[in-house]
This record gives structure tokens, C-alpha cells and sequence, in this order.
């Protein structure tokens, strides 16, 4: 039956969750919504619910939230996470889940994007010589177009 | 006063007129910011796709800011948390403490964890303080309406800001565009995000984040928003005439960052401010206080 499924995969899927710096403290939480009634996100858009997320991650619904869209929606403002009754980190929560969902190969491309701007490059921004002359116009000092110990650090271990 | 200057990714490439205007402004009241030409990104972008190389990144520009033994400035609001959440976070657990700085030797550094972060809005109004701001005006603002905008990670995640302000009731940007001689107006949902972060996944529910906020401002009577964030500078200001197109709006609201408000306030031009980089033209503003010099 599909609720013995869910049944088995809710203890899995939550404690993988939960080992994820900063979700630690999802099973407190009593769904009470006010994560969701304080969701700008929400008010413009009400296909973002993460009262409905966490629910979905202590039923298991793994593979629901991980290829969903969802999850891309948080804003990251933190006013869930702030009030809180239960002192669940809803925000940091949500990284967890994006983080997950890139490791099984489900980021968004602008996301993998970002990230490969970053690894290569120190900056989201490189400065090219097209800055790097504003910059001088405008009187301000130079900086490193890329960053070199920053590429080295996320150098990735063979 | 002497400060490690954070500028991130966006401001260098994309929001100079935040960082003339906050260097200027600086210069006036005696802080002194350094350049330190190795730091790099924040982290913050990295966080969605991997929260631990985002912390190592962030990690590597604290142990830079603390060789130096100077504390770190910064004035994008996302750079602001990711560097204190790190700080807060190697502070408080040892041993991720030590698994940052097995990474950091690999580039030469290492971290004692005592770096300290501070957003330039808060250095302003702790550090400085604002007897010293009005006392540095010479001119009149006459009352200037303007609708301040907090956005997210000035304030939030509360913790690692060891409880400096209120999220819930925030008063320190009110305080300082008042001290320069402005109003701060009222409005609705002020607290709200600005919608920045959902830019990259989905574009229709951010603009439509940014366009309930540009309505309570308008309604509010606002002649300029006032924002600390070069993301916030992006959804109201760089993004305010699409808003317009998409939803059938008329706004025609400058948007300043603080700097640029106290700036005109200190008696700088239009240029030493970078005014005329604003998307949103912001000659109302200063034909309004002093006749558009």
C-alpha cells in the first residue's frame, strides 16, 4: 500500500535530512503553519508552502521534493526560521534540501551555473579590463580580476 | 576607526555607486577602510548547491580580514551574513574550527576564529554614532520623504548578529537616514524581502515580490527608497521599469543606497556619489534639496 511506503521511507529520508548541518531540528516540528503564514514567497506565489515541505520530508516524499521546483522558491529572507515556535531552522532546512537535490544531480542550471562561476573564478564577476577601467575612472582601486587562493581552496579531491 | 573593506562580487562589477558613495562617506567621518585585493567571493552564492565549500570560502576571507588583525566592513547585506554565520559558526564549534583550517593550510592560512563582521550601516551607527553624522551634515535634506528598506540578511539570521537589532521591530535605518536629515516614512509590509533570491529560479514571482513592496511605497507618499543591499538595488531599482511594463505600473522611484542619502547630506556632488549611476533617474532627488547641482 502506498502508505507503508511512505511510512518506510519517512524515517529515511528525515534522517538523512536531519544530518545536514542546520536541519537538525525538523522533527519538532508540530506543523503549526506559521512558517507558511509568514512566507512573502507565498503571498505572491502559493505554489511555495514549507509548512507542506516538511511534512513532505517526514513522509518520505524524497524524490517529490528533490526534482520538484519547490524548493528553489525559498527567498531566504529567514522570517519562518526567526518565528518558529518549535526552533526548527526552516531556511537552513531548505539549503539541506538543495543541497541534496544538487548532489543527485537535480540543480537548476542557473544554480550550477553560479557555482561553476565561483569554482573557476574566485568571483561571480570577474573583473575584466572593462571594469577594471570604470573602476579607475570612477577612482576606485584595483582588485583581483580572479582569485587564485579562492580557486585553489575549492579545488575538488580527485 | 579602521576597517577591512568587504566588497563581494556584485558591487565591484555592478554597483559602483554604492561603494563611491560609502567610501566617500567614510572618508568624511574619519573611517578608515582598507583594501584587501586578495578576498574573494563571500560564499553565499555557492550555499544552494554546497553549504560546506561555501563556509570554507567564506572562511578563507576571515582568516584574511584577521592576519590583518582588522575587523571586516561590509556592504552587500548577503556577503554581511555569510561571513557572520561562518564567524558565529567556527566560533562556537571547535571542531569545525579545525576542519576549516586543515582546508586553509592547503592555501597558506590559517584562522583563530576571532574575526569580527560588521555591515556598514551598523558601523555607521555603533561605531561612528549618530551624534557624529549630524554633526557632519551641511545640507538641509528639509525632511526628504524617504521609505527605508531593511531586506533580509541585514538583520536575519538573528543569532549570529548576537541580538544587535530587533528583525521584528528594526529601527537602525530609520535612525541614521533621520540623523541626515530625512524622513523616514511608514509603509506597509516594510519588513518584507525584496525578492533578490528567487531571481535565478523563477523571475515572474520575484518581480512580483518587488512590485507589492514598490506599491506600499508609492501609496506611503515615499519620493526615495533607501536600500543597504546591491540585491534590493537590483529588484527596485534595476528592475523597476520592467515591474512597471509587466504589471501596467508607474512608480518613478529612485532608489539610493544609504551612503548616496548621507552622502548628499555631507555636501557631496552628484558624481563623487555615483548618482548618475542609479537606473531610476535620481535628479528629483537632489533638485528637490539642493536645485540639481
Amino acid at each position: 500500500m502506498a502508505e507503508c511506503q511512505m511510512e518506510n521511507g519517512s524515517a529515511g529520508f528525515a534522517a538523512v535530512v536531519a544530518q545536514e548541518p542546520g536541519a537538525e531540528a525538523i522533527r519538532s516540528c508540530y506543523a503549526c503553519g506559521t512558517c507558511t503564514a509568514s512566507c512573502p514567497v507565498r503571498r505572491v506565489n502559493p505554489a511555495y508552502n514549507p509548512r507542506r515541505l516538511i511534512r513532505m520530508i517526514h513522509l518520505g516524499m524524497k524524490e517529490q521534493i528533490l526534482k520538484g521546483k519547490e524548493i528553489w522558491l525559498c527567498s531566504s529572507c529567514y522570517t519562518c526560521q526567526e518565528r518558529c515556535p518549535e526552533g526548527v531552522r526552516i531556511t537552513d532546512a531548505i539549503v539541506a534540501l538543495r543541497n541534496l537535490a544538487v548532489r543527485e544531480g537535480h540543480a537548476p542550471s542557473g544554480i550550477s551555473m553560479q557555482a561553476n562561476l565561483i569554482s573557476s573564478q574566485g568571483r561571480l564577476y570577474a573583473l575584466d579590463e572593462f571594469d577594471e577601467k570604470k573602476r579607475k575612472k570612477a577612482g576606485l582601486p584595483l582588485l583581483a580580476p580572479e582569485v587564485e587562493g579562492a580557486i585553489k581552496l575549492l579545488e575538488k579531491k580527485e | 576607526m579602521k576597517y577591512a573593506l568587504f566588497l563581494g562580487c556584485t558591487i565591484p562589477a555592478r554597483s559602483r555607486n554604492y561603494e563611491m558613495s560609502a567610501r566617500a562617506v567614510a572618508r568624511k567621518l574619519g573611517i578608515e577602510l582598507v583594501d584587501i585585493f586578495d578576498f574573494s567571493c563571500c560564499g553565499f552564492p555557492l550555499k544552494s548547491s554546497d553549504s560546506g565549500r561555501a563556509g570554507l570560502l567564506a572562511a578563507r576571507n576571515l582568516a584574511l580580514a584577521e592576519a590583518q588583525g582588522l575587523p571586516i566592513c561590509t556592504l552587500c547585506s548577503a556577503c554581511t551574513s555569510m561571513l557572520a554565520e561562518e564567524a558565529h559558526m567556527l566560533r562556537k564549534d571547535k571542531m569545525l574550527l579545525a576542519k576549516a583550517n586543515a582546508e586553509l593550510k592547503k592555501v597558506g592560512l590559517s584562522y583563530g576564529g576571532n574575526a569580527v563582521v560588521k555591515h556598514f550601516a551598523r558601523v555607521l551607527l555603533e561605531d561612528v554614532g549618530l551624534d557624529r553624522i549630524r554633526k557632519a551634515v551641511t545640507v538641509d535634506l528639509k525632511g526628504l520623504p524617504v521609505a527605508t528598506h531593511y531586506g533580509c540578511h541585514y538583520l536575519k539570521p538573528s543569532e549570529i548578529y548576537d541580538g544587535a537589532e530587533d528583525p521584528e521591530n528594526p529601527f537602525s535605518l530609520e535612525a541614521l537616514v533621520e540623523a541626515a536629515g530625512a524622513r523616514s516614512v511608514e509603509y506597509e509590509h516594510k519588513r518584507e524581502c525584496c525578492g533578490g533570491a528567487v531571481l535565478v529560479a523563477d523571475e515572474e514571482t520575484a518581480l512580483r515580490m518587488a512590485k507589492r513592496k514598490l506599491d506600499h511605497v508609492k501609496s506611503a507618499g515615499s519620493k526615495v527608497m533607501n536600500v543597504v543591499c546591491p540585491f534590493c538595488s537590483v529588484m527596485y531599482d534595476d528592475n523597476q521599469k520592467s515591474i512597471e511594463s509587466r504589471f501596467e505600473a508607474d512608480y518613478g522611484i529612485p532608489v539610493l543606497f544609504l551612503p548616496q542619502i548621507l552622502g548628499l547630506a555631507m555636501g557631496f556632488d552628484r558624481k563623487e556619489l555615483g548618482l548618475n549611476m542609479n537606473v531610476v533617474k535620481t535628479k528629483s532627488v537632489t533638485e528637490e534639496i539642493v536645485g540639481g547641482n
